[in-house]
């Protein structure tokens, strides 16, 4: 049993409605102190409607929500300074410099220290915490999407949040800008007990980085659960590869050990270069979204 | 520590940083010095033309008047317009995402765009003052009477500019609220004594807070023969103390309520909505 103290975010039966048009059906899930946990869904699955909520910058139609034990929607900014949220930045305070810009955000969170935690982030080592200290006096519109992507980085970290919201951290991110914020990430969850949620449509940063995965889809939570779980769960086909005689096969199942034990029963020593793969999240990922799309498709073919 | 005395002292640090960073920085002085050089300039031309009536200099009567105007541009324009660009840039998000980050950002504004205001008067004043004799003949008297129709000044026109601000939906429609501000400029009396115009058009121009702040500056800085070309042959200080206070009431009672609505829709998505809009006009 974990302390209830340790819920962090509690989420029942969220709905969200724009008019006639309801984009969230009753989502439902928990996230506790130290987890990192990632939404993932394609567009408009409902995901950035979902994380704003719980941010507080947006009005739920129903449901009960809470987060660190209040209802954001009526939380005071003594709330707000518990909270980190990551931007995507566009060009907003492209006059500050870097370190000038993190001292003042910084200092908003002072009157909110406490004992156990020592707010804000001294600047020096928060530059340096998000590699940024050889650019610390340059004006933020110098800097380069990857750089600029850290600094939001920072920002939301400035007041030590015990828990932080990433809304799709590195959609417009080059591969290396992407690996080097995922590093990030690694360093803040290793350092802290910060809870983390962040929303992707990205399955491989999914994978990356989160204990638990939530995919969203058409406003409702379809699947909970770690990356390995997430593929367990959905006791998808596995392939099975190998060569006979110098020629390669490839075959699918769902059942691949008795498969495999057919094949050595059948070819003996002969059957060589096995590979067993199971089903990736990536192909989790599609059954359950296709799954949820269209009902009537048959999960476990053939 | 008190959270929100703390966050106004932010925001009066924010202010200023905003304001070196304006100072510091080619385009923005660029902006700073364009309309000052500009009035210089016409009132320079203007030096030999009389006021109506008198010897006094049209050129040097005008100095006033653009002073009072300018507070109407900087204060209400200034105002609308940075409002419309850091809430379309996210600015204003990153505010509202930090505790008590929303007042820390509009003391700084409130500071940025008063040190803004000052610095460009002080860009027509100095030169102005070496260009024209008689301005300012009553000494400090004179200096005293226009610190207070700019404070009044900066009370009536930053509110009613945070509300425009608020209610447009991008930075490119604060056009629409320049042109009838230049409209109410061409009826307010600053290029030319208001009781030319037509009885009606000088009603008009008395609705707003333009004329009372070329009158204000005008009765600060001008000799009291001057006084001969106003409406009534009189400065009017009463009438002027009572507009702007509406004006300054009217925009005090209602920013907070439009700004605590603007605030309220700002989320990631908004700003994101936005960005996607500004990016299909430059693309």
């Amino acid at each position: 049993m974990r302390d209830p103290h340790d819920v962090m975010i509690s989420v029942k039966d969220l709905r969200m409605r724009y008019g006639t048009n309801d984009v969230l059906h009753g989502v439902d899930f928990t996230a506790h102190r130290g987890e990192v946990i990632c939404l993932l869904g394609p567009n408009g699955a409902g995901k950035t409607t979902t994380i704003e909520i719980l941010e507080g910058f947006r009005m739920r139609s129903e449901g009960e929500v809470s987060v660190l034990g209040t209802d954001p929607a009526h939380a005071d900014e003594n709330w707000r300074a518990r909270l980190g949220v990551v931007l995507q930045a566009w060009r907003d305070h492209a006059k500050w410099r870097v370190r000038e810009l993190l001292e003042h955000l910084g200092g908003y969170y002072a009157p909110y220290s406490t004992d156990r935690i020592e707010r804000p982030w001294d600047p020096d080592e928060l530059v340096a915490a998000v590699g940024l200290t050889e650019h610390a006096d340059k004006k933020v519109r110098m800097l380069s999407g990857g750089q600029r992507r850290r600094l939001d980085v920072a920002i939301g970290i400035v007041g030590r949040p015990e828990l932080l919201f990433l809304d799709e951290p590195t959609a417009g991110l080059d591969p290396e800008a992407r690996r080097e914020f995922h590093e990030l990430v690694h360093r803040l969850t290793d350092d802290d007990s910060t809870t983390i949620l962040l929303t992707t449509h990205d399955l491989d940063e999914a994978e990356k980085l989160a204990d638990r995965i939530l995919i969203l889809n058409h406003g409702r939570i379809v699947a909970d659960g770690s990356a390995d779980a997430l593929s367990r769960q959905i006791a998808g086909e596995a392939e099975v590869r190998w060569t006979l005689d110098g020629q390669r096969f490839v075959h699918s199942t769902t059942e691949s050990t008795k498969y495999v034990h057919e094949l050595f029963k059948q070819h003996g020593d002969a059957v060589a270069d096995l590979e067993v793969r199971r089903a990736s999240l990536e192909d989790t990922y599609m059954t359950l979204v296709r799954q949820a799309e269209s009902p009537l498709v048959e999960v476990s073919a053939p | 520590m008190n959270a929100i005395r703390h966050s106004f002292q932010m925001g009066v640090k924010r202010g200023f940083l905003e304001s070196r960073q304006t100072l510091t920085n080619g385009e923005d002085l660029f902006n700073t010095f364009l309309f000052p050089v500009i009035f210089v300039v016409v009132m320079f031309f203007m030096r030999d033309s009389k006021l109506p009536g008198t010897e006094f200099s049209l050129g040097a009567a005008t100095v006033p008047s653009v002073l009072g105007a300018s507070i109407v541009f900087s204060g209400m324009l200034g105002m609308a317009g940075i409002l419309a660009v850091e809430r379309e840039d996210g600015t204003l998000l990153r505010a509202k995402a930090t505790p008590n980050g929303m007042i820390g950002y509009l003391v700084g504004k409130v500071i940025t765009i008063s040190v803004g205001t000052v610095i460009g008067m002080l860009l027509v004043l100095i030169p102005c003052l070496f260009l024209f004799d008689g301005i300012a003949p009553g000494g400090w008297t004179s200096w005293l009477g226009l610190l207070w129709v700019l404070a009044l000044g900066l009370l009536a026109t930053m509110p009613i500019g945070a509300i425009f601000g608020s209610l447009t939906t991008n930075a490119r429609s604060i056009g629409l609220i320049m042109l009838p501000t230049l409209g109410i400029g061409a009826i307010s009396g600053i290029f030319y004594p208001i009781t030319a115009l037509p009885e009606w058009l000088q009603g008009l121009g008395q609705v707003f807070p333009m004329y009372w702040l070329g009158l204000g500056m005008r009765s600060a800085l001008l000799p009291d023969s001057t006084v001969m070309v106003e409406i009534g042959q009189s400065w009017r200080p009463w009438e002027t103390l009572g507009v702007l206070t509406a004006w300054a009431v009217i925009g005090l009672t209602l920013a907070p309520v439009v700004l605590r609505r603007m605030a309220r829709r700002e989320s990631g998505s908004s700003v994101a909505a936005r960005r996607e809009k500004a990016m299909q006009r430059i693309g």
